[in-house]
């Protein structure tokens, strides 16, 4: 099992290879086409600001190669984002996987609605092999200012301000806005199910 | 919905932690690592490490703490204490933390808020304040862990932290700190509903009362204690049941 997070200027990727390697996977962290392709998980971590990273993703041909992975690969935070067709955020044009999805920027109505969505939240509706054993309502942590909206690709909710897609899947491709890494034993088990797809089927 | 987080904040002095715990079935009671597992099974939310420690060979215990921290938890912690500049913030993001709280150096140079913020984004950026209360009646900012006042007031510097990108406030009352009388809720509740940023209470917990204080009354995002937690008088899971029947959202 070959394990590769993409290597860019994302903020979480030392988060994401620790918490893998609490899991006994050594990942390699590359932006290398050929061991990429090689790979049989590939993890999109990120943090950091939509339209500048998405710029980088270009100029680095990320953004043509990603869409032509054919293993499963899992997107979180902003990595989940730059998969939809685009973001309020600076206005950019995402990688288009889920075609329909378009990032918008949380509009908080009343004085206790925060942002960034900062914190432990529940989600819900969970769907597909990543939340096998996974209980509905269990809290994961979130840290952003954008969400994607609902959608017929969301394979979790989340309810903050409004009800938004906490995580999508369309065939390989998986992605969370929350964060799997820093959310304890849940996040653990969800990056574990992604990690051992093949042995549930995607 | 959005669970209120309760954070243990560990003391940090070459390389140990300072106050002392009533845990048992710890390898070294003073070791950071093992102590911030503890609090993470019991179901902290988050944790804030602060180095107290002023020496350069401190500065490098301390940042290999960070990593062994990082390496080991999985939940999200802060870490703070001799942040000057955007140099400090790179080597601690780098070592694995994922937020950094600045206190003293921004009140200096607020302009290092900007910094953070433009740098590594507003969710990376705690703006940590020390306050105390005048007899008039309004809150004075204060430097060096307390020691020297400054011209500043708690909201206008709040706000202004605010405006220049922190991503949370972590008020402190010195008044109420180390007092376990409860927290300074009518400041919490004034600083809450007029900033658009997440305020962390902290200072002044004694019961688990006080945590529910800070929340319902404080409209607090968050609780920070320490004394409370290291000395084991409040458990962090029967803390956490107790809100939770309360009526107080946390994650279980």
């Amino acid at each position: 099992m070959k394990v590769s997070i993409i290597k860019y200027n994302a903020g979480n990727i030392r988060s994401v290879d620790y918490a893998l390697r609490r899991l006994g996977i050594e990942a390699e962290i590359t932006a290398d086409e050929k061991a990429l392709r090689q790979s049989d998980r590939i993890i999109f971590p990120g943090v950091g600001e939509a339209s500048s990273t998405m710029e980088y993703m270009r100029r680095e041909g990320l953004d043509r190669l990603i869409p032509t992975f054919r293993q499963p690969v899992l997107g979180i935070c902003l990595g989940m984002q730059l998969l939809c067709r685009s973001s309020e955020e600076g206005g950019a044009k995402g990688m288009n996987i889920f075609d329909t999805v378009d990032i918008r920027r949380f509009c908080p109505q009343e004085k206790a609605e925060k942002v960034p969505h900062m914190g432990w939240n529940t989600i819900q509706n969970l769907k597909g092999p990543l939340y096998k054993g996974i209980e509905e309502g269990s809290f994961v942590y979130f840290v952003h200012s954008y969400y994607a909206p609902l959608s017929p690709y969301a394979a979790a909710t989340a309810d903050y301000i409004l009800p938004f897609s906490a995580s999508l899947q369309k065939g390989n491709f998986f992605a969370t806005q929350f964060h799997p890494e820093k959310s304890g034993k849940v996040g653990e088990r969800i990056l574990k199910n992604f990690i051992e797809l093949s042995e549930t089927g995607l | 919905m959005l669970a209120k987080r309760i954070i243990p904040c560990l003391d940090i002095k070459d390389g140990m932690t300072v106050k002392g715990t009533n845990f048992v079935n710890l390898r070294e009671a003073g070791d950071p690592v093992e102590l911030g597992r503890a609090y993470s099974e019991q179901g902290a939310d988050e944790l804030v490490y602060l180095d107290i420690t002023a020496s350069h060979e401190g500065r490098k215990t301390f940042t290999e703490l960070v990593k062994k921290v990082a390496a080991t938890l999985s939940i999200p912690f802060t870490v703070g204490g001799g942040i000057h500049e955007l140099g400090d913030v790179a080597r601690l993001l780098e070592a694995g933390a994922d937020k950094v709280s600045v206190n003293s150096a921004a009140i200096r140079r607020p302009e290092l808020i900007d910094e953070i913020a433009l740098h590594f984004g507003s969710q990376v950026c705690v703006c940590a304040i020390d306050a105390k209360k005048t007899p008039e009646g309004s809150w004075i900012c204060y430097l060096n862990g307390g020691r020297i006042p400054t011209g500043r007031t708690l909201f206008e510097w709040a706000h202004e932290a605010a405006g220049r990108g922190a991503g949370e406030i972590l008020f402190t009352s010195m008044d109420h700190d180390g007092v376990h009388t409860g927290y300074a809720n009518e400041a919490l509740v004034e600083l809450s509903e007029s900033l658009p940023i997440p305020v962390i209470a902290s200072g002044g917990a004694g019961k688990m009362e006080h945590f529910k204080e800070a929340f319902t009354l404080g409209k607090a995002d968050a609780a920070l204690a320490a004394g409370v937690f290291h000395f084991g008088e409040i458990g962090i899971a029967d803390l956490k049941k107790y809100l939770h029947e309360e009526g107080v959202n946390v994650r279980l």
